[in-house]
C-alpha cells in the first residue's frame, strides 16, 4: 500500500494543501472527497461529460482525467474559489438572469469552460461559443439559454473595454 | 429581486399588487447551483457511512451457480459481501404490474438477482467498504460462476414458440397487449385514394442525467427509522416503497430529495440496486451509499422508446385522413419495472396516435414482450415521441402523395378550435385545444413562404434543405386515473402547507419536487401572488417526506398545474387567516383589509396599517393582548387534483429546418421553432426553457442517441464516448411561441410544460430530412436515430425500392 500513496503539496483556491495521497486517485476525487469541494461534479469519470471542470495552473482541465500525484505544486481552482474571488459574477448573474441552468449539475463545469473563453476578450459569435462549450454536457437546457448569457456578457465585457 | 415586468398581454389573470403569474421571476435556487454550493445526493456524506459497489452480471441470461465471496471479504477495507440469496432475507422482492393494464404480468424482481441474472448489468453481488474504490477492488474478487442461458433479444422472435421462455412461470415473453378498433378502418383504407404503408423504428435510447442515481440510506435501529437521501422525483412514492419491502410502516421511513442533477423520468423509478442500498443499511445499521458510475447507469437506468411501428394512412384526394392503424412491437428487457410498469409507453403510443385529428377510423395494436436486455420504462413525454412521429411521419408522406402542402393537410384535419369539448378516435378526451391558432402562429414566427422559397433557391444551387413539422398533444396533470386506479400508491393529488413565520415571512412546504425544472421558483409565485407578499420574502420547501404534505412529486408535467394550485389555494387560504388576526388588532372587519407587498391595508383607500412583521410579533410573542377566544392560525395547508378532466391535453407544433450534406449524409440543423399550448403560463422563462430543453432530447433521439445491442444482449456502446449526446455546437437556436388555452379544471389554469419539446422534436426532424431528401429521389427515412450511414444509404439507387 505504501509505494501506492504520494506526497503532495499544492494550492487549492489559493490555499497550500499538503496531503498524503493514493496514486490513483483522480483530481476531482481529491477534491470531492479530502477537500469537501463538491461544486466540482462527476459525470461520466471519462472525459467526456465536463461536469468536473477545474483549472490548474490557469488552464481548464478535466477533473477525472488528471491524477491528484500529478498536481503536486501546481495551483488549481475550483468553482468555490473562482465563484468567491468575484471572477465570474457577472457570468453567474447572467446565467440566473438567463435561468440557464437547470439541475445545476453541469453549471460549475459549464462557467469555468465559458470564463476561459471570455477571458480571451472580445465578442466570439454564437457558433464560435458554442464551439468552445462543446465538451461540457448540459442534459436540461438544450444550450440556447447558455449562450445567450455567455454571448450578453461577452458584449457587456467588450463594452466595457475589458 | 428584479422583477421583469414582461407579463405578455392576456396571460395574467391577476391584477393585485405581487402578481408574479406570468412573469420571468427568477429562480431562487439558482445563486447555490452558480457558485458550486448545492448539495445533490452524490455530495452526502455521513458518520460511519459505507459505500457499495455492485457486481454486475456480463451475461444478459446466466444461471448463477456458485459465488465465492471469500477472497473480497479479505480485501482491504471491505465491511461486507452480500449475496442475492442474503438480502433477500432483509428485502422482498416486487411484481411490476398494475390491475388497470389489463392482462400485464411480469416475474417477481429481486434487490440483487438470486438465481438467475437476467439482463448484462443486473447486480449479482454486493461488495460494502470504506471508499468506493475498495468497494470496487474487493468487486474484482468476488468469484462467480455462470452458466449461460439463451438470451431472447429479438422483440421479433420473442412470442415465437421455439423462443425461451424468460420467466417459466409465466408461460411466455408476453408482458401486455393493447387492442382498439374504432369506426371502420378496413372500409376506410378500402374507399382511400391514396394509403401509405410504412415501418418506423426507434432507437432504444436512455437518459443520460448528468449526475448519475444516487442513494444514500441511514437505518438507524435506535430510532427505528430509515432516513433515505434519495435523488429521486418522487419521494413519498419510494418512501411508501422501502417501507413496503423492508417491513417497515411508513412514517418509520423519511425520504429527502435535495438537489438532484437531472431526471427526466430516469429517476422515477425504483431501481434494484437502490432498493439493495437501503437493505444493506438496515443489514448493516449504518448508512450506506450507492451512486451509478456512468458505465452502471448505461446498463441499469431505464431504457426507453425501443419500438417498431407499423403503420399505415388512409387520405382522400382532397386531403381528408380518413384512416390510422399501427402495430407496435416493444422490447422492455425481462422485468416490467416498480412501480410504474413498462406498459405505459405502448400504451401510450395506442392512446395518442392520431391525436391532433378528427379522423375517426383507427386501428391500434401493441405488443409488449421480455428480452435479455436492459429495462424499458417511462422517460419523458412516454410515448409521445413515438406517437408523434408515426402520425406526422404518415401525414407528411400521405401529403406528398397526394402532393399537398403538408401545412393544408393539417390545417383539413386538426381539431377545429372550436370544436371543444371533443374527443379522439381512441377516446382521448380534450377541454380546450388550440391546434389551428397554433399552426397559424408558427407559421408567422418561422415565415414559411419565405423559408419555402430560400429552399427552393438553395436547392438550384446544389443545396438540400428541409422542413418538417409536427403537430402534437401532450398528456399533463394526470389524476389518479393514470396510477391510482390501477392500484400504484403513487398519488395523484398534491399539497401545500404555508405559514407565516414569526418576522412576516412565507415558508411553503410542498408535495411536488424540484428537479430543475423550476417548481420551487412556480410554487413562490403563486403563494405569493394569493397571499400579497414580494416574492423574496417567501421560502419553499420540497423534498421531504417528514416535513412536506403527502404529495406526487414530479412527473408526467404536474409540479406546475397540480402543485403550484395547491400553492395558490394555501396561500389565499393564509390570506383569510392573516386578514382575521389583523382584524381583530385593528378592530376592522377582515373583508375590508387587504394584503399588499407584506403590509395589511384598508382595501379601498390602500391605506397602511400594519406589516406582517408586527402582525406575526403579536400574534405569536403577544397573544395575551388579542381578544378573548381568538385564537391565530397562521399556518394553512390546501390540497388539490384535477377533478374534471382525466388528464390536462396540451398541444403544440414544431418545426425543424435543416440542411443534409448529401455527401456525407450529415445533418445540420439549422433552426427549430415550438408554439405550444400549456394553458395558463406562470413563468414564461421557464417554460420556455423546458420546451426548449425537451426539444433538444427530442432532437437526440432523431440524430444520435441509441443504446446498441447485440445478438448476444451485450449492450456495445455504454459509455458516453460511443453513446452521443446533443452537445451545443450541434444544437440550434430554438423559438418558443405561445397559445393560452386555460384549463376550468383549476382557478389558475395551468396545464404541463415539460415534455411538449420532447414529444414533438423527433417527428419534425424526421419530416425535415424526409424533405430535404425527398426531391433526390430518396427512400423515406423511418428508422431513428437518422445516422449519416442512414442517410447515405437511403440516397444509395441500389437501396430504392429495396
Amino acid at each position: 500500500m505504501s509505494e501506492r500513496m504520494v506526497e503532495i503539496a499544492l494550492t487549492v483556491n489559493g490555499e497550500p494543501v499538503s496531503e498524503r495521497v493514493d496514486a490513483r486517485k483522480t483530481l476531482v476525487d481529491f477534491l470531492r472527497e479530502d477537500l469537501s469541494l463538491t461544486g466540482s461534479h462527476v459525470g461520466c469519470e471519462h472525459g467526456v461529460c465536463g461536469a468536473c471542470t477545474v483549472r490548474v495552473d490557469g488552464l481548464v482541465v478535466r477533473g477525472c482525467l488528471m491524477l491528484v500525484a500529478q498536481c503536486d505544486g501546481a495551483r488549481v481552482e475550483t468553482i468555490e474559489g473562482v465563484s468567491d474571488a468575484g471572477e465570474i459574477a457577472d457570468l453567474q448573474a447572467a446565467f440566473t438572469q438567463r435561468n440557464a441552468l437547470q439541475c445545476g449539475f453541469c453549471t460549475p463545469g459549464m462557467l469555468l469552460t465559458a470564463q476561459e473563453l471570455l477571458l480571451r476578450g472580445g465578442a466570439p459569435s454564437r457558433e464560435v461559443i458554442r464551439e468552445h462549450l462543446s465538451g461540457n454536457y448540459c442534459r436540461c437546457t438544450g444550450y440556447h439559454a447558455i449562450v445567450d448569457a455567455v454571448e450578453s456578457v461577452a458584449k457587456a465585457r467588450a463594452g466595457d473595454g475589458q | 429581486m428584479k422583477i421583469v415586468d414582461d407579463a405578455p398581454s392576456g396571460l395574467s389573470a391577476l391584477d393585485r399588487p405581487n402578481s408574479y403569474i406570468g412573469r420571468a421571476v427568477p429562480r431562487p435556487n439558482l445563486a447555490r447551483l452558480t457558485q458550486g454550493r448545492g448539495q445533490y445526493v452524490s455530495d452526502v456524506v455521513l458518520p460511519r457511512m459505507a459505500h457499495v459497489a455492485f457486481a454486475r452480471s456480463p451475461h444478459a441470461h446466466a444461471r448463477i451457480v456458485k459465488i465465492d465471496t471469500a477472497a473480497a471479504k479479505k480485501s482491504p477495507g471491505v465491511i461486507a459481501v452480500v449475496t442475492g440469496a442474503e438480502l433477500a432475507k432483509v428485502i422482498t422482492p416486487w411484481v411490476g404490474v398494475l390491475s388497470h393494464l389489463k392482462g400485464i404480468k411480469s416475474a417477481p424482481q429481486n434487490a440483487i438477482a438470486v438465481d438467475t441474472a437476467c439482463w448484462q448489468g443486473e447486480a449479482v453481488c454486493a461488495v460494502v467498504a470504506r471508499t468506493r474504490a475498495e468497494a470496487e477492488d474487493a468487486v474484482e474478487l468476488v468469484q462467480i460462476d455462470y452458466q449461460e442461458l439463451p438470451p431472447v433479444t429479438d422483440p421479433e422472435t420473442a412470442l415465437d414458440a421455439g423462443t425461451p421462455v424468460i420467466h417459466a412461470a409465466l408461460g411466455d415473453n408476453l408482458t401486455f397487449e393493447r387492442k382498439l378498433d374504432v369506426g371502420e378502418v378496413d372500409k376506410a383504407l378500402a374507399a382511400a385514394d391514396a394509403v401509405v404503408e410504412t415501418t418506423f423504428v426507434f432507437g432504444r435510447h436512455t437518459g443520460v442525467t448528468n449526475e448519475p442515481r444516487a442513494v444514500v440510506a441511514d437505518w438507524n435501529p435506535g430510532d427505528q427509522r430509515l432516513t433515505v437521501y434519495h435523488g429521486t422525483q418522487a419521494p413519498h412514492m419510494t418512501q411508501n416503497l422501502f417501507a413496503k419491502h423492508l417491513g417497515l410502516e411508513e412514517h418509520q421511513v423519511r425520504v429527502l430529495t435535495k438537489d438532484v442533477g437531472g431526471s427526466f423520468g430516469i429517476k422515477v423509478h425504483i431501481y434494484a440496486d437502490e432498493m439493495a442500498t437501503v437493505a444493506l443499511s438496515k443489514l448493516l445499521k449504518r448508512p450506506v451509499k450507492f451512486v451509478a458510475d456512468r458505465i452502471e447507469s448505461f446498463v441499469t437506468d431505464i431504457h426507453a422508446r425501443d419500438h417498431r411501428v407499423k403503420a399505415k394512412i388512409a387520405v382522400t384526394k382532397d386531403g381528408t385522413i380518413t384512416a390510422f392503424e399501427i402495430d407496435d412491437l416493444t422490447g422492455i428487457g425481462p422485468y416490467s419495472v416498480y412501480p410504474r410498469t413498462s406498459g405505459i409507453e405502448a400504451n401510450q403510443i395506442v392512446n395518442l396516435v392520431g391525436g391532433p385529428y378528427t379522423c375517426p377510423n383507427y386501428r391500434g395494436h401493441a405488443r409488449v414482450v421480455f428480452q435479455n436486455k436492459n429495462v424499458m420504462c417511462q422517460y419523458r413525454a412516454v410515448g409521445h415521441p413515438i406517437a408523434t412521429a408515426v402520425t406526422e411521419g404518415l401525414v407528411e408522406l400521405a401529403a406528398a402523395k397526394i402532393g399537398m402542402d403538408p401545412l393544408e393537410i393539417r390545417r383539413r384535419n386538426l381539431f377545429a378550435d372550436n370544436a371543444y369539448p371533443a374527443q379522439s378516435a381512441a377516446g382521448l378526451k380534450f377541454e380546450a385545444l388550440s391546434h389551428h391558432a397554433s399552426l397559424d402562429k408558427l407559421v408567422t414566427m418561422m415565415n414559411y413562404d419565405a423559408l419555402r422559397a430560400e429552399q427552393k433557391a438553395l436547392r438550384e444551387r446544389g443545396v438540400h434543405r428541409g422542413i418538417g413539422f409536427a403537430s402534437f398533444i401532450e398528456v399533463t396533470n394526470p389524476s389518479a386515473a393514470f396510477y391510482g386506479v390501477g392500484g400504484a400508491r403513487i398519488t395523484s393529488q398534491d399539497g401545500a402547507t404555508v405559514k407565516l413565520d414569526a418576522q412576516g415571512a412565507i415558508i411553503v412546504h410542498s408535495g411536488v419536487t424540484e428537479q430543475g425544472q423550476g417548481a420551487d421558483a412556480v410554487i413562490a409565485q403563486c403563494v405569493a401572488s394569493a397571499f400579497g407578499v414580494a416574492i423574496d420574502k417567501v421560502r419553499v420547501i420540497t423534498g421531504d417526506t417528514d416535513n412536506t404534505p403527502y404529495g406526487g412529486g414530479t412527473w408526467a408535467s404536474r409540479a406546475a398545474g397540480i402543485g403550484g394550485e395547491a400553492a395558490w389555494q394555501a396561500g389565499k387560504a393564509l390570506r383569510q387567516n392573516v386578514l382575521a388576526v389583523a382584524g381583530s388588532i385593528l378592530q376592522a372587519k377582515p373583508e375590508d383589509l387587504d394584503i399588499r407587498n407584506g403590509v395589511v391595508v384598508d382595501k379601498g383607500t390602500v391605506t397602511e396599517r400594519l406589516d406582517l412583521a408586527e402582525l406575526a410579533r403579536i400574534a405569536y410573542f403577544r397573544p395575551d393582548t388579542l381578544p378573548p377566544g381568538f385564537q391565530p392560525e397562521l399556518m394553512a395547508t390546501r390540497h388539490y387534483v384535477p377533478r374534471g378532466w382525466p388528464f390536462a391535453f396540451t398541444n403544440g407544433i414544431q418545426a425543424s429546418y435543416l440542411e443534409v450534406d448529401t455527401d456525407t449524409g450529415f445533418v445540420t440543423l439549422l433552426k427549430h421553432w415550438c408554439v405550444e399550448d400549456c394553458g395558463t403560463i406562470i413563468n414564461p422563462q421557464l417554460v420556455d426553457e423546458q420546451v426548449r430543453g425537451g426539444v433538444v432530447q427530442g432532437i437526440g433521439a432523431a440524430l444520435f442517441e441509441h443504446c446498441r445491442y447485440d445478438e448476444r444482449g451485450q449492450m456495445l456502446n455504454g459509455n458516453m464516448a460511443d453513446y452521443l449526446v446533443p452537445m451545443a455546437c450541434e444544437m440550434p437556436d430554438i423559438e418558443v411561441g405561445h397559445m393560452v388555452s386555460p384549463t376550468a379544471d383549476s382557478e389558475l389554469g395551468a396545464k404541463g410544460a415539460g415534455e411538449a419539446g420532447t414529444a414533438g422534436a423527433p417527428g419534425s426532424v424526421m419530416n425535415a430530412i424526409n424533405d430535404a431528401l425527398r426531391p433526390l429521389g430518396a427512400i423515406p427515412l423511418c428508422e431513428m436515430p437518422f445516422t449519416p450511414d442512414r442517410i447515405l444509404h437511403a440516397l444509395m439507387p441500389g437501396f430504392r425500392n429495396s
